[in-house]
C-alpha cells in the first residue's frame, strides 16, 4: 500500500469537487474492494475521499411509486428491507447470493456497482492487463480464462463485471443518480452505466471525472415472479460462473438478465420476446455474437440450462 | 527404548485417560488469542522490524539487473537483501529450489529480495519500487505435453522403489476375461492452510533464534544451519503453535531464511509472513498426476492382473508424486505392476501435501475399482471384499499387522443405507439427481524414532518436553493423556511444552506418524520416570502401580510428588524401532461413503451425507481423531470438486493464486459428517498400539465423491476436480 492522504467529505457535491481537484483521488465507502486492491498495489490512490458521512444512506419512496436507494445503503440493509423483499425480490436474492455476511454489512450500493473485475490476471501485477495498465496487453487472452467473459468482450479485455446486485438492477431497469463536480445532478440508466471494454477496458463506467453516485432508483414495482439463480463452483462465497435473474409475469412475458458472462450485467431486451418459446430461444438471442474461449465455452450451455431451470421454477 | 517385539500389556492399556474423548488442553489459549503464533511473538521479541518478500515475475531465466536505489530511499527502509548481498547460501537438504533466487530464477515467485522496514506497509511499498530486469528463458510447464519425456526417478524416495513387478502383468492382463484400461488426472493442489508461512528472527551474537511455523523442528534446524552456513548449535527454532501445515511446513521455507537474513542485515529482529497471493507459487504444492490403471479380472470378480502407472513433474532434482504406491498393497492379484515416472517441469516446487501419494493415487484407483465393479456387475463393496488380502501382495510372507478394510466397508454400508443405492442416473428428487459412492482408503503407519523428556516436581506435576509440534491436530492433548496414564495422574497435572529445538528431538508432524510415535516417545520417557520414582520411594520397581496421583506397592501408597521431595526428577528417552515394520505391513484403513445431489439442469453438485469408517489402531483421543477425520473428509471434497491450481502454460505459474481463485470448501459445502472408529489395537505398531488417522481421513474420499456423482448422473469423469463444465453437456435435457 502506498502512502495516501485522506479527507472526509461534507456534501456529495463537495466530494465530487474534491475528487476532480485532487490528483489520484478515489472515493472510499465500504472499502471492501478498494482496500484489497490497494494492498495488492493494483489501485494506488494518492488521496482518499471518505464519503461514509454524507448521509445518503436511506431508502425512500419516489413520487413515481418506486424506491430511491441511497448510495451508502449497505448491501445487508438493502437485502433485508421489507419493501425490497416484497416488491423487488430479485434484488434481495441477488444481494444475498453475493460475498459473505461480513462483507455485505460493509459494502454499499454504489460500491457494489463499481466493484472491479475478478480476472486473475488483473490481480497479478506481473501480468499484462489493459485494465490495470492501459496498453500493456491482456494476459488472460490465451491464458486461464474459465471464469472470464464470453460476450461483450474485446481483443483488449475479456474480464467480467462480477456484481450480483447489478444483474438484478439491470432486470429492474434501475437508474443511477450522480452528482458532478460542478454540483449538477444527472441520471444514468443502468443499461448505460457499465461500458463495454472495446479498446479502453480501463474505462469501466459512464461516470466522469469526480462524478459521485448518490443513489440508485428503482421504478414502480413490475410484479411477477422473481428468481435469481447463481451457479458457482462451491455453495457459497464465490463469484458466479453464470447467474441468471428473471422476472416472469403470469402472461408469460418477462425479463432476463445474466451475470458472470460479460463486462456488464447482460440483458438483451429483444430476446425477451422469445420467453414464451422457452430458454433455448431466449438464450440464442441473449448470446448472439458470443466469443467464448476454449476454457469458458461451457458458459453458453450453462446460461441456457440455468435459464431453463429458472423459468421452470418461476412458472411453478 | 527399543521397540522390537509386539507390545505386551502395559500401563496404557488401563485406558483411564488415553482413549477417552478429551477436550484440547490448548483450546482455551487458542480461543482467547493467547497462544503465541510465529508472527505474534510479542512475548519474546520487542520492537521487531518487518520483512516483505519480493518474488520473481518470471518462471525461468535470469535476473539481468536489479535496481534497489528507489526502494532504499523510501522512508522506514532498514535493509534490502538479495542474492548479491546475502553472502554464500547453501540449499537445504529438503529443498529442491533455492529459497532466495538470483541471478538464476527457478520458478515464478521465487524470492529475489527481502525488504526490511519499520512497518509492514513501508516494506511493501518499497518492494514495489524495486526494478528487476529479467532475461526470460523457455521453460517446461505442461505435464501432459511432457508425459513421454518422463523418466524413472533415479533414487528410491520415501515411497520406496519407483517400479515394482510381480508375475507377468502384461500377459495376465491380456488373458483376463474382464478388463479396464483407463487414464485419470489429478491437478496441482495447494495446502492453503490458514496460517501462512511466518517467522520472527532474532540474532544474539552468532546465535539465531527463529520463532517460526514448522512441522519438523529437527529437520529444519539442520536445514537452517546448512542454508546459512552456520553451526547447528547456533540455531534454535521455536514453534509451539502452528495454524495448519498439511505438509506445507515440513521444510524450511523462504520466510525463515529471509527473516534471518533481513535481521542480520538490519541489526533488528525481523518478523516476516508470506502474503497469501505469494504462497501458491513461492512455496510447495501437491504435484499434478496423470495415472493409467489397468485391471483384469475373472468374470466372478477376482482380480488377476493390476497395473498402475503414474506420471508427475517437478523441478530438476525434485521427486515424483508416488501415486501408484497404495496399489502395491490394497488388493490381491497375481500379476502386478506399478511404475512411477517423473518429468522435469519449471513450475514451483512439488512436494508433500497431506497423504502424499495415496491422496491422488486413490482418487484414481478407487474410481477404477468402481468402474471395474460395474463392468463385472458386482456391487463395489463386494468386489473390494473379493479382492481383499491379509498379506502384502508383493511379498506374501509379510502379513498386515491389522487389516479391517472389509469390516470398514461392510459396517459403513450398513450404517449408510448402501442397500438403497440404485443404478446410475436412476434416482431423482425433483431437480436433483441423487447418487451414492464408496471409496476404500489405505494409508501406511510410518515408524520414526521420537524422544521426550519428562519432569516430576514435588507438587506432583509432570512436565513433558519434546520438540514435537502440534499443527492443529491435538498433539498437546494426546501427549498429556499419555503422561497422565503412565503416571496415574489426571490430565490437569500434566504440562506439555512443544516445538523448541532445544528439547529432545521427536518424530515431528507429518505422514500421520506424529501421534503414534510422539506418544511412544513420551511412553518411553515415562517408563524411565516410573523406575526412578519407584527407586526414590524405595519400592521394588516391578510391583508398583501408579494410580490416583499415588504410587502404590503392596499396602503402601505414597503421593507421586513425594518422590520429588528432594528435587525434581528428570527422565528422558527415545522410542526406537526394530524391524517389525519389515516383518509386517502396518497400515490404516477406511471405508468412505458419500451421497451427492446433482442439479440436473445446472450441474451443480452438493454433498448430502458423508460417512467414514476407520480402522487405525488404538484411537488415543476420539474427539481429536474425529476432528482430524472430518477435516480430511472436507479436504477430500475440495479435491474432488473444486481444488485446482490452474497452470498458465505460457508463463509457467499458478494463476489462481489467492483464496478467491483457489477455492476450498466452505461451510455450505459440507453437510453432516459421521465418523466411526473400529475397535482395534495394534501391538505390532508401538507400545501405544496406535497408528494415525490424520491422512487416512482423506484417502479414498475424492473417489467416493466421484463415484457418487457417477451413480447420480451416469456420467463418468476421470479428470479432477469434477467441476460442472466437465459433464454439463451430458446431463439430461432441461424440460
Amino acid at each position: 500500500m502506498k502512502a495516501f492522504s485522506y479527507e472526509r467529505a461534507r456534501t456529495p457535491a463537495a466530494a465530487a469537487a474534491a475528487a476532480e481537484r485532487t490528483p489520484g483521488a478515489k472515493f472510499i465507502a465500504g472499502g471492501t474492494n478498494l482496500l484489497d486492491l490497494m494492498k495488492l498495489q493494483i489501485e494506488t490512490p494518492q488521496h482518499l475521499i471518505d464519503v461514509n458521512g454524507l448521509g445518503i444512506d436511506k431508502i425512500e419512496p419516489t413520487p413515481e411509486g418506486g424506491l430511491r436507494i441511497g448510495a451508502l445503503v449497505r448491501n445487508t440493509d438493502l437485502a433485508a428491507d421489507m419493501r425490497i423483499r416484497r416488491d423487488y425480490g430479485l434484488l434481495s436474492r441477488a444481494l444475498l447470493a453475493g460475498a459473505s455476511g461480513q462483507l455485505r454489512n460493509k459494502a454499499t450500493t454504489a460500491g457494489n456497482l463499481l466493484q472491479r473485475t475478478r480476472c486473475p490476471y488483473f490481480y497479478d501485477t506481473n501480468q499484462a492487463c489493459n485494465k490495470r495498465k492501459p496498453g500493456s496487453g491482456c494476459a488472460a487472452i490465451g491464458g486461464f480464462s474459465r471464469s472470464l467473459g464470453v460476450i461483450g468482450v474485446s481483443d483488449a479485455c475479456i474480464a467480467t463485471q462480477p456484481s450480483d446486485m447489478a444483474v438484478a438492477m439491470r432486470a429492474l431497469d434501475a437508474t443511477v443518480e450522480t452528482v458532478r463536480p460542478d454540483g449538477t445532478a444527472r441520471a444514468i440508466p443502468i443499461a448505460d452505466f457499465h461500458r463495454l471494454p472495446g479498446a479502453t477496458p480501463h474505462i469501466e463506467t459512464a461516470l466522469g471525472k469526480g462524478e459521485l453516485i448518490t443513489a440508485v432508483t428503482l421504478p414502480k414495482p413490475v410484479g411477477g415472479t422473481h428468481v435469481y439463480h447463481k451457479v458457482r463452483d462451491r455453495a457459497s462465497y464465490a463469484f458466479a460462473l453464470v447467474s441468471v435473474g428473471v422476472i416472469v409475469q403470469k402472461d408469460g412475458s418477462g425479463r432476463v438478465a445474466v451475470g458472470g458472462i460479460a463486462p456488464k450485467p447482460w440483458r438483451v431486451e429483444a430476446s425477451e420476446a422469445d420467453l414464451p418459446r422457452g430458454a433455448k430461444a431466449v438464450a440464442a438471442g441473449l448470446l448472439a455474437g458470443a466469443k467464448p474461449t476454449h476454457d469458458n465455452q461451457f458458459k453458453l450451455t450453462l446460461v441456457e440450462r440455468t435459464l431453463g431451470a429458472v423459468l421452470a421454477e418461476a412458472r411453478g | 527404548m527399543k521397540f522390537d517385539t509386539p507390545a505386551a500389556k502395559n500401563p496404557i492399556d488401563r485406558l483411564k485417560v488415553v482413549g477417552k474423548a478429551t477436550d484440547r488442553i490448548d483450546g482455551p489459549l487458542k480461543t482467547t488469542g493467547l497462544a503465541p503464533y510465529a508472527y505474534e511473538r510479542h512475548d519474546k521479541v520487542r520492537n521487531p522490524a518487518y520483512g516483505y518478500v519480493l518474488g520473481s515475475a518470471i518462471a525461468k531465466g535470469k535476473i539481468a539487473a536489479i535496481d534497489l536505489a528507489a526502494a532504499k530511499a523510501m522512508p522506514g527502509v532498514l535493509a534490502i537483501v538479495t542474492a548479491d548481498t546475502a553472502g554464500k547460501l547453501e540449499k537445504g537438504q529438503f529443498n529442491t529450489a533455492k529459497l532466495l533466487g538470483g541471478p538464476d530464477i527457478e520458478h515464478y515467485h521465487q524470492a529475489v529480495a527481502v525488504i526490511v522496514a519499520e512497518t509492514f506497509e513501508q516494506a511493501r511499498a518499497a518492494a514495489s519500487l524495486i526494478t528487476v530486469n529479467y532475461a526470460r528463458a523457455t521453460g517446461n510447464f505442461d505435464l501432459a505435453a511432457l508425459k513421454d519425456t518422463a523418466v524413472k526417478p533415479v533414487a528410491d524416495g520415501p515411497g520406496g522403489k519407483p517400479d515394482t513387478a510381480v508375475g507377468d502383468f502384461e500377459k495376465g492382463f491380456a488373458a483376463a476375461p474382464v478388463k479396464l484400461d483407463a487414464l485419470y488426472t489429478t491437478p496441482d493442489q495447494a495446502h492453503a492452510m490458514m496460517e501462512p508461512h511466518a517467522t520472527t528472527a532474532l540474532w544474539e551474537g552468532d546465535k539465531l533464534t527463529l520463532y517460526t511455523a514448522n512441522q519438523m523442528i529437527a529437520w529444519s534446524k539442520g536445514d537452517v544451519a546448512k542454508t546459512l552456513g552456520i553451526a547447528p548449535e547456533n540455531v534454535r527454532l521455536d514453534s509451539p503453535y502452528i495454524g495448519g501445515g498439511f505438509g506445507g511446513k515440513l521444510f524450511v521455507r523462504a520466510d525463515a531464511i529471509l527473516a534471518a537474513l533481513g535481521a542480520k542485515a538490519s541489526g533488528r529482529p525481523v518478523k516476516l509472513a508470506l502474503t497469501r497471493p505469494f504462497m501458491f507459487n513461492n512455496t510447495t504444492h501437491r504435484p499434478a498426476t496423470i495415472q493409467r490403471i489397468r485391471i483384469g479380472a475373472t468374470k466372478d470378480g477376482k482380480i488377476t492382473a493390476i497395473g498402475h502407472e503414474g506420471w508427475s513433474g517437478d523441478l530438476p532434482g525434485g521427486g515424483p508424486e508416488t501415486a501408484v504406491n497404495q496399489t502395491r498393497l490394497l488388493y490381491a492379484g497375481a500379476d502386478r505392476m506399478t511404475k512411477t515416472r517423473l518429468a522435469v517441469l519449471d513450475l514451483p516446487e512439488g512436494n508433500a501435501m497431506r497423504a502424499p501419494g495415496e491422496a491422488p493415487g486413490l482418487m484414481a484407483l478407487e474410481i477404477a475399482m468402481d468402474e471395474m465393479a460395474e463392468k463385472l456387475g458386482i456391487d463395489p463393496i463386494k468386489f473390494r471384499a473379493i479382492n481383499d488380502t491379509q498379506v502384502d501382495p508383493e511379498k506374501p510372507e509379510r502379513k498386515f499387522s491389522q487389516r479391517q478394510l472389509v469390516k470398514c466397508l461392510e459396517l459403513g454400508a450398513e450404517k449408510f443405507g448402501w442397500d438403497k443405492r440404485k443404478g446410475p442416473g436412476s434416482v431423482r428428487e425433483g431437480r436433483w439427481l441423487i447418487g451414492m459412492g464408496v471409496g476404500a482408503g489405505i494409508r501406511n503407519n510410518l515408524l520414526m524414532k521420537s524422544g521426550a523428556r519428562v519432569r516430576l516436581n514435588q507438587a506432583g506435576i509432570v512436565t513433558v518436553e519434546t520438540d514435537m509440534t502440534d499443527i492443529g491436530t491435538g498433539t498437546y492433548t494426546i501427549l498429556a493423556q499419555t503422561a497422565a496414564e503412565m503416571m496415574g495422574i489426571p490430565i490437569d497435572k500434566v504440562v506439555v511444552t512443544l516445538g523448541d529445538s532445544d528439547l529432545p528431538a521427536s518424530a515431528g508432524s507429518g505422514g500421520q506418524w506424529g501421534a503414534n510415535n510422539s506418544t511412544s516417545g513420551v511412553y518411553a520417557a515415562c517408563m524411565k520416570l516410573r523406575e526412578t520414582v519407584a527407586q526414590r520411594l524405595g519400592f521394588n520397581t516391578t510391583e508398583v502401580d501408579f494410580a490416583d496421583g499415588k504410587v502404590h506397592s503392596g499396602n503402601r501408597s505414597i503421593a507421586l510428588g513425594e518422590a520429588a521431595r528432594t528435587g525434581e526428577i528428570v527422565a528422558e528417552d527415545t522410542i526406537e524401532y526394530g524391524d517389525l515394520d519389515k516383518k509386517y505391513q502396518q497400515s490404516t484403513f477406511a471405508g468412505h461413503f458419500v451421497e451427492v445431489a446433482v442439479d440436473a439442469a445446472t450441474g451443480e453438485t452438493r454433498i448430502r451425507r458423508m460417512l467414514a469408517v476407520c480402522a487405525a489402531g488404538r484411537i488415543l483421543n476420539p474427539k481429536a481423531a474425529r476432528s482430524q477425520v472430518i477435516g480430511a473428509m472436507t479436504m477430500g471434497v475440495g479435491a474432488a470438486m473444486i481444488e485446482e491450481l490452474a497452470v498458465d502454460k505460457r508463463f509457467g505459474f499458478f494463476v489462481n493464486h489467492d483464496l478467491a481463485g483457489y477455492e476450498v470448501p466452505v461451510h455450505a459445502d459440507i453437510p453432516h459428517q459421521e465418523v466411526i472408529f473400529l475397535e482395534e489395537e495394534d501391538p505390532i505398531s508401538s507400545p501405544m498400539k496406535a497408528k494415525g488417522v490424520g491422512e487416512l481421513g482423506l484417502c479414498g474420499v475424492g473417489a467416493a465423491v466421484a463415484n457418487a456423482i457417477y451413480n447420480a448422473t451416469g456420467i463418468r469423469v476421470r479428470d479432477y476436480p469434477i467441476t460442472l463444465d466437465k459433464y454439463l453437456d451430458r446431463l439430461p435435457p432441461v424440460a
